[in-house]
């Protein structure tokens, strides 16, 4: 029960500082993601020191840390095992990809931008939570 | 490029990679959005407990930025297409077992081949999509 809040408080910790991280970077901002994925437009690159900044502390994380054996808060790591190029990988991702593109709003930055009380915010939150409904509706894991 | 702001991008992204590392340090999880929050729609109480604290604190992080600073949320398109794209988000990162974070950053950063095709796919259809509704229709 313990360890269950302290899991807990860690992922608040983590959401905190990323919801933090999506602000400052300005990528809960639909029109200027938008900016960068128009490439035949007025690009804006900033997503890609977005990017940068944050594969630079991932990359080593994810280099050195597994190197420990176990987590602090947990028994072992829960890392993604599937490794297959399949179907379901690239279509869903392709899906994404369409949506991404029609609205700007990826899942993460939708989610943090719920603080700003907008409608169209939260009707892109409630559409996304309808999909993934469906998706778990449908037999999907 | 009237947007362009390479400084606070990178701060924010420093912050973002951050996250990502405390996730994988504390709790031994990578930090991919999409699949903590379609993991609270199917009933798995060990989990849950973690995971709304973690949208909880998504929400919050982002809240205390917007209360002290500007940040601009422009949604531009219109509420059918607001729906449609939010259905496919939610659908498509669910089937493709990932999204921006998960695929993007931890996968690219983990050097996983599923996630360098998810990345390479999402970034290239996103960007086809967008010429196409900006320049095209």
């Amino acid at each position: 029960m313990a360890s269950n809040v302290f899991r807990a408080a860690a992922a608040l910790a983590s959401g905190l500082v990323f919801g933090l991280g999506l602000a400052v970077s300005g990528m809960m901002d639909p029109a200027r993601v938008i900016g960068f994925l128009d490439v035949a437009g007025d690009w804006d690159p900033t997503l890609a020191f977005v990017m940068g900044g944050a594969l630079l502390v991932a990359v080593p994380a994810y280099r050195f840390i597994p190197r420990r054996g176990r987590p602090l808060l947990e028994e072992e790591f829960s890392l993604p095992e599937k490794k297959a190029i399949d179907t379901p990988l690239v279509g869903g991702s392709a899906l994404f990809g369409v949506g991404w593109g029609l609205v700007g709003f990826c899942p993460g930055p939708a989610i943090a931008a719920l603080g700003t009380g907008f409608v169209p915010v939260f009707a892109f939150v409630a559409a996304m939570l309808a999909g993934m409904a469906l998706h778990a509706r449908l037999g999907g894991s | 490029m009237g947007d362009f702001s390479p400084i606070s991008g990178f701060a924010g992204g420093l912050l973002i990679g951050l996250a990502v590392a405390l996730m994988l340090l504390l709790n031994g999880r990578v930090a991919g959005i999409s699949g903590i929050v379609g993991g609270l729609l199917t009933l798995r109480t060990r989990d849950t407990l973690w995971r709304a604290a973690f949208v909880a604190g998504l929400v919050l992080g982002a809240l205390g930025y917007l209360s002290a600073a500007d940040v601009p949320v422009r949604v531009l398109a219109p509420l059918p297409a607001i729906l449609v794209g939010g259905l496919l988000v939610g659908f498509g990162t669910r089937l493709g077992s990932g999204c921006t974070s998960g695929h993007g950053l931890c996968g690219m950063a983990r050097l996983s081949r599923r996630s360098v095709v998810a990345t390479a796919t999402f970034f290239g259809v996103a960007m086809l999509t967008v010429f196409l509704t900006r320049h095209v229709f």
